[in-house]
């Protein structure tokens, strides 16, 4: 479903909306990997990805009838996958998860001054090593949701602009803010780690 | 380490809200050429400018192959009761 290596597959409306079984199992064939690495990116714990791996295609075979095909396939797996993993984690912690943007961190946010180091000359095995990967991981965990929902789609599924409105059900301007704020945030947590990691004499 | 405080610099907190659609490639061309003049001037926002894009392309690079491991697979297909597709949809999934 990512843009580049994307090429959305063709099923039969009908069958699925009949509840045909070899149709459903081709989907999900076709999808759970990659809703699988969305719930995973989301969650960060993979037996929680895969119950909500588990849930989005049992809720998909469930509303099978009433799809009508005006979105692909994979925007409405998307969709019922994201709604899936934010009460997942809803459930989890009651009293941390918002799913709104949170407006009122915004003057607080966009006046903090920002770390300025230039980290890009490390070496690749450096910016790539298994503990930075861990720390790619971490660092997007700890965005708020509805952030870290606007960068997963964008920037690790790969989907449009245009799509991941259609997913959140929200305007494009409201992902490109998001995604903006996401990927500032990844780079302050990212330049925090990194810092540490430039011998003194750089 | 320096901190820049970008409120207070009118040019820098510019660049900053349109870097998004500046790495995106969804900028028009003036304000292309706007950003890269200031990024030649200003070194805070050219170090800024290259670890923002920096960070897009490590998430990108260490994005794993939509792949599930075939455990998890096995116990999906069961919850579904669509095991007796599973054989041909490990080897769709392998092409």
């Amino acid at each position: 479903m990512n843009q580049q290596d994307q090429t959305e597959v063709e099923f039969s409306l009908e069958a699925l909306q009949n509840g045909d079984q070899a149709e459903f199992a081709r989907v999900v064939a076709t999808y759970s990997g990659y809703i699988y690495r969305l719930a995973l990116k989301m969650l960060h714990n993979p037996q929680d990805a895969e119950d909500v791996l588990q849930d989005t295609f049992i809720k998909a075979f469930h509303a099978l009838p009433k799809f009508q095909g005006q979105s692909k396939v994979s925007t409405w797996l998307y969709r019922i996958a994201t709604n899936e993993a934010l009460m997942f984690l809803r459930k989890k912690r009651p009293d941390t998860v918002s799913v709104e943007v949170p407006h009122q961190n915004d003057d607080e946010e966009a006046s903090r001054p920002l770390q300025i180091v230039d980290w890009c000359c490390l070496p690749e095995d450096e910016l790539v090593s298994d503990e930075a990967r861990e720390q790619l991981d971490r660092s997007i965990t700890q965005l708020p949701e509805s952030l870290r929902l606007a960068f997963v789609l964008r920037d690790i599924e790969g989907l449009s602009t245009r799509e991941t409105a259609e997913v959140l059900e929200i305007s494009e301007t409201a992902v490109k803010t998001r995604l903006h704020r996401a990927r500032m945030n990844l780079r302050e947590s990212l330049t925090a780690y990194y810092q540490g990691k430039i011998p003194e004499s750089v | 380490m320096t901190q820049h405080d970008y409120h207070n610099h009118h040019d820098c907190f510019h660049l900053l809200n349109s870097l998004s659609d500046y790495v995106d490639g969804e900028l028009g061309e003036e304000l292309c050429n706007e950003i890269e003049r200031h990024v030649a001037d200003c070194e805070d926002c050219r170090i800024f400018v290259d670890t923002y894009k920096k960070t897009i392309y490590l998430y990108h690079e260490t994005t794993a192959e939509p792949e599930i491991p075939s455990d998890v697979r096995l116990r999906l297909f069961h919850r579904l009761n669509l095991k007796d597709f599973l054989e041909n949809s490990v080897g769709e999934a392998q092409e």
